[in-house]
C-alpha cells in the first residue's frame, strides 16, 4: 500500500497548486481518492467526522442495483432463448444478455463520466459522485435493442441539460436518468415503443417479438403471463425493471442502511393503490380493470419509485413533503397509465412530473414553519406592549 | 418544579479518554492568558502594555462598543506577550505569575440591581454572562426575559458539573440570588432528569429535567422548549462554574477565575481533572495528565464537536471546561469509502457496521473522512438537530446571506455550536458552524 500512495504521490506532482497541470487536478483527484480515502483532517467546524461521505452513499446505491441488473441480464437472454433456442441454461441467457447490456453500460459511463469530468476541470471543483449511479441507472431503464448511438447521446443530453446546465451535482431540477429516458422517449420513439425493442434482437430477426404487459393491454389485447411471471421479472420490458422480487431486495438494502427514503417508497405504493384500486372499481377499460396488485408490479412502477422517485436531490427534501411526493407519484403513474393509451407506462412521466413540483411541495412546508415562527413573534410582541 | 422535557432527535457519540473523577488541585502554572477570540464578535481595546504588573481583577483589556464591560487578569502578574496575528489583530494577552496581588471591591450587603451591574462589569465577571441571540457577551442595559444554566453536559467527553461544583453548592446559590435580581422571573436550571444531583437543591430557580442524546444540553434546544426566542427578545445563558464565580466574587470581593477543566481524549494518559484559573497554559496540564503515544495530536478548547483548535503551547479557553485531546487524522485509507469497511469509525450513518457497537467508546482521528461534495443526502441533518427548524434550508439561506429569509427560517435562535454533529455527520463534509457563524456576523453587522 505504500508503495502504491509513494508512486499515486509522485503521478500526481505536476498537478499540484502553481505546476504545469493544476487545472485538470480534480480529473487526477478522482481517481486517487478512487484509490484512497485522503489524508485531509478537519480545519474548520467539529474536529471528527463521520464515516460516510457521498463515495459510500453512492456506492451502496450500486449494490442495491446489482440484484435487480443480475436478474434484468439474464432476462434479457430468457427473452431471446426462449423463442429461439429451447434447450438452455441460465448461463446462456445470462451471457447473451451480457452481451447486450455490458456495452450500454460502458458506453453510458464512458459518455457521462468524460462530461462530468470536463466539467470538474472547466469550474474547478472535484468530481462528484452521483454520476456512478446515474450511468448504471440510465442503461437499466432502457429497451434492450437501442442502438449504443442512441444510449451515447440520451446520455449526453442528460448530464448536459438536466443536470451541468443547472449547476451540477444536487443543484438539479429532474433526475437525470429519467430526463435521459425522457430525451429517448420522444426523440426516437420507435425505438422506445411497440412490440419490437423490448425483446433482444426483435427488430433484426422476424421471428422475434414482445409486447410489454402494459403495452397490450393499452392495445386491448389479452395478456398471457401469470402474477407469478409479473412479480418474478420473466416479462418483456425495460432491461432491469421487470423483477419486482429483485427490486424488493434493492429497496431494503437502501432502506436498510437509510440511503434511500422509506417514505417516499411507501407514500408511491400508497398512491399507486389507492388510485388503482378506485380505478378497478369503475372498470371502464382493460387497464381500469387491471387487477390493482398487478399495477404494483408490472411496468417500470417497481423500479421508479424505489430507485428513480428516491434520487434525493430531485425528490421533496422535507419528511411531510417525501410522503406528499410519494403519494402523487404513485396516483399520477396509474392515472397516466389508465388514461392515456399514447404512454402505456405512466411512472417515468409521474416522476418527472412530481421532480418539477417537489420544491414547490417544500415551499408549503417551510413555509407553515415560517408562519409558526411568525405568529409566536406577533403574540409575544402583543404580550409585552 | 416545571415540566420535564425530552429529546428524541441528536446522536451520543461515546469516545474514549473521559476524565476520571478526580480533581488535582495542586497544580501550579506559571502562564496563563487571555484570547480575545473566546469572544464572539467582539473588538478589544487593549488597558495595558508589555511588562506591565497586574493584580488579579486589573483590567487587561475592553471591548470597544462596551467599554464599561472590564476583561480582567485572572491572576497577579507581568504582561509577558502580547501576540498579534494579520493585520495587527490581537490574538493572545500572556501574563506570568509574579505575587499575589489581588483587587478587593466592596460589597454592599444588599445590593440592588444598578450596583449588580457595576459589579459585575468592573470586576470582570461580566463576560460570563452571553446574550441569546447571538452567543455574544450580554448588553448591562437589557433586560432578559430569563437566564438559563445548563447544568450538565451531553457532547462527547465532557465534564460532569455535578461533581466538579459539588463543594461550591453555597457559592452557587449566591450566584444564583444575584442573577435573580438581573432578571424578572427566576433563572431557570436545567439539569439531567435521570440523575438526581446538588442542582435539585438550589433555591430560588426553576428545575427543569433534560433527557435525549447530544445536543440536548445545549442551551438552543433548552431554550425552544422551554419558551423560544421571538424577534428582539434576549435570553441570558451562563455556565454553572460562572454562576460559582459570581458567588465567589460577592463573598469575596474579589475576581476568582475558578477554572475546571477535564483533560480527556484517547490520547492523554491520565484523563482527570484540574482545580486552576481561567486561561492555565495547556502543557502545564499535559505534563501531569501526559501523552500517551508519540504521533500527530490535536488539542482542542472544548468538545470535539464544536470545540476551537488550540496547541499544546496555547491555552485554556475563557468558557472552557474541557481540553479534548485526540490524535490527527492525516493518514490515507485504501478504499475506505467501500461500505461496511473500516467499522471502527463510529457512523451515524447504516452504511458502516459501527452502529451495532452503539456502547464501544471509539478512539476517532480528525480525518474528514471523505471530501466536500455538493448537498445531495436530504433528512439527515434533521435526524441529529432537535428543533423545530430546517436546518439545510436554514444553511442555504445563510449562504446566500438573505437576511429576512435567515429570520423566517430561525437565525435568532441558533448559534454554531448546535450544528455541530451536522457537521459530523454530513454525507456531503459541509461545514455548517462556520456557515452559521459567518451568518451571526453578518446579522450583528446589518441588524445589530
Amino acid at each position: 500500500m505504500k508503495f502504491l500512495r509513494k508512486k499515486l504521490d509522485d503521478i500526481k506532482r505536476p498537478f499540484a497548486k502553481g505546476e504545469k497541470w493544476e487545472k485538470l487536478a480534480p480529473a487526477i483527484n478522482a481517481f486517487d481518492t478512487f484509490l484512497f480515502v485522503p489524508n485531509h483532517t478537519t480545519s474548520r467546524g467539529s474536529h471528527i467526522r463521520d464515516a460516510v461521505d457521498l463515495k459510500r452513499t453512492m456506492v451502496t446505491v450500486i449494490i442495491a442495483l446489482i440484484p435487480a441488473l443480475i436478474y434484468g441480464t439474464y432476462n434479457t437472454g430468457y427473452q431471446y432463448l426462449i423463442q429461439t433456442d429451447s434447450n438452455f441454461t441460465f448461463f446462456d441467457a445470462f451471457i447473451h444478455g451480457s452481451f447486450k447490456i455490458i456495452p450500454m453500460i460502458a458506453v453510458s459511463y464512458i459518455v457521462g463520466l468524460t462530461i462530468e469530468f470536463a466539467f470538474a476541470v472547466y469550474r474547478g471543483h472535484e468530481v462528484n459522485e452521483g454520476y456512478l449511479v446515474t450511468g448504471m441507472l440510465i442503461p437499466m431503464i432502457m429497451p434492450v435493442d437501442i442502438p449504443l448511438w442512441m444510449v451515447g447521446v440520451s446520455v449526453a443530453f442528460a448530464v448536459i441539460i438536466a443536470k451541468e446546465a443547472f449547476g451540477g451535482t444536487g443543484m438539479n431540477i429532474l433526475n437525470p436518468a429519467l430526463t435521459a429516458r425522457a430525451f429517448a422517449f420522444f426523440a426516437y420513439p420507435t425505438y422506445m415503443s411497440g412490440n419490437k425493442v423490448w425483446v433482444s434482437e426483435a427488430s433484426m430477426v422476424d421471428g422475434i417479438s414482445g409486447e410489454t404487459i402494459l403495452g397490450s393491454l393499452a392495445a386491448g389485447q389479452q395478456i398471457a403471463y401469470s402474477t407469478m411471471d409479473m412479480f418474478a421479472g420473466s416479462i418483456p420490458g425495460s432491461i432491469a425493471e421487470t423483477s419486482t422480487l429483485w427490486i424488493i431486495v434493492g429497496a431494503l438494502i437502501l432502506i436498510i442502511t437509510g440511503v434511500g427514503s422509506w417514505r417516499i417508497m411507501a407514500g408511491g405504493v400508497l398512491g399507486a393503490s389507492i388510485m388503482a384500486i378506485l380505478f378497478n372499481l369503475w372498470g371502464a377499460n382493460s387497464l381500469m380493470s387491471f387487477n390493482w396488485m398487478n399495477h404494483l408490479i408490472v411496468g417500470g412502477f417497481a423500479f421508479g419509485i424505489v430507485f428513480m422517485a428516491t434520487d434525493p436531490v430531485s425528490a421533496a427534501q422535507t419528511q411531510k413533503g417525501k410522503w406528499i411526493y410519494g403519494i402523487l407519484v404513485g396516483v399520477f403513474c396509474i392515472m397516466i397509465r389508465v388514461f392515456n393509451p399514447a404512454y402505456p407506462e405512466g411512472v417515468m412521466l409521474a416522476i418527472l412530473l412530481m421532480n418539477v413540483f417537489a420544491p414547490t411541495i417544500d415551499h408549503y412546508v417551510y413555509n407553515s414553519n415560517i408562519l409558526k415562527r411568525k405568529k409566536r413573534w406577533e403574540l409575544s410582541r402583543i404580550k409585552t406592549t | 418544579m416545571s415540566k420535564d422535557i425530552s429529546f428524541r432527535k441528536g446522536a451520543d457519540i461515546n469516545l474514549k479518554g473521559k476524565a476520571k473523577n478526580f480533581i488535582n488541585d495542586k497544580i501550579t502554572s506559571q502562564s496563563y492568558a487571555l484570547q480575545p477570540d473566546d469572544f464572539f464578535s467582539l473588538t478589544p481595546k487593549l488597558e495595558i502594555r508589555e511588562n506591565d504588573y497586574v493584580s488579579q481583577g486589573s483590567p487587561i483589556f475592553h471591548d470597544k462598543k462596551n467599554p464599561e464591560i472590564k476583561f480582567v487578569s485572572p491572576v497577579s502578574g507581568i504582561i509577558s506577550n502580547i501576540v498579534r496575528g494579520p493585520k495587527r489583530k490581537i490574538e493572545t494577552i500572556e501574563i506570568e505569575l509574579n505575587g499575589n496581588k489581588k483587587i478587593v471591591h466592596d460589597i454592599p450587603s444588599n445590593p440592588d440591581k444598578k450596583s449588580i451591574i457595576e459589579l459585575l462589569t468592573l470586576s470582570g465577571c461580566w463576560p460570563f454572562i452571553r446574550q441569546r441571540p447571538y452567543n455574544v457577551i450580554a448588553n448591562p442595559g437589557d433586560i432578559p426575559r430569563y437566564i438559563l444554566i445548563s447544568c450538565f453536559t451531553s457532547a462527547p467527553l465532557d465534564v460532569d458539573f455535578d461533581f466538579i461544583l459539588k463543594n461550591n453548592h453555597e457559592d452557587f446559590q449566591r450566584g444564583v440570588q444575584i442573577l435573580n435580581k438581573l432578571t424578572k422571573k427566576s433563572t431557570i436550571l436545567t439539569v439531567n432528569s435521570k440523575s438526581k444531583n446538588l442542582f435539585n437543591n438550589i433555591n430560588d430557580v426553576d428545575v427543569v429535567g433534560v433527557s435525549g442524546p447530544h445536543p440536548s444540553s445545549n442551551e438552543s434546544v433548552q431554550i425552544q422548549k422551554i419558551s423560544p426566542i421571538n424577534m428582539g427578545d434576549k435570553v441570558w445563558v451562563i455556565r454553572p462554574e460562572d454562576v460559582v464565580n459570581i458567588g465567589l466574587f460577592f463573598k469575596t470581593g474579589t475576581y476568582t477565575a475558578q477554572r475546571t477543566v477535564a483533560v480527556a481524549g484517547s490520547c492523554i494518559k491520565n484523563p482527570q481533572y484540574f482545580r486552576t484559573k481561567i486561561g492555565v497554559k495547556i502543557d502545564d496540564l499535559i505534563k501531569i495528565a501526559k501523552l500517551n503515544k508519540k504521533r500527530d495530536i490535536r488539542f482542542i478548547n472544548g468538545d470535539v464537536l464544536s470545540g476551537s483548535l488550540t496547541s499544546q503551547d496555547g491555552y485554556i479557553g475563557f468558557y472552557n471546561n474541557l481540553l479534548s485531546v485526540i490524535p490527527e487524522g492525516n493518514k490515507y485509507r485504501m478504499f475506505g469509502w467501500l461500505p461496511f469497511v473500516d467499522n471502527d469509525i463510529p457512523s451515524l450513518s447504516k452504511t458502516s457496521f459501527s452502529w451495532l457497537f452503539r456502547n464501544k467508546t471509539f478512539d476517532i482521528d480528525t480525518n474528514l473522512n471523505g471530501e466536500e461534495r455538493a448537498l445531495v443526502v436530504t433528512g439527515e441533518m434533521e435526524k441529529v438537530f432537535p428543533m423545530d427548524i430546517y436546518p439545510m434550508q436554514l444553511l442555504k439561506v445563510c449562504m446566500t446571506g438573505d437576511i429576512e429569509k435567515m429570520e423566517a427560517y430561525g437565525i435568532y435562535e441558533v448559534v454554531p455550536e448546535d450544528f455541530g454533529l451536522i457537521d459530523y455527520s454530513c454525507t456531503s463534509k459541509i461545514e455548517a458552524q462556520e456557515i452559521i457563524s459567518d451568518a451571526i456576523e453578518l446579522m450583528i453587522k446589518e441588524v445589530g
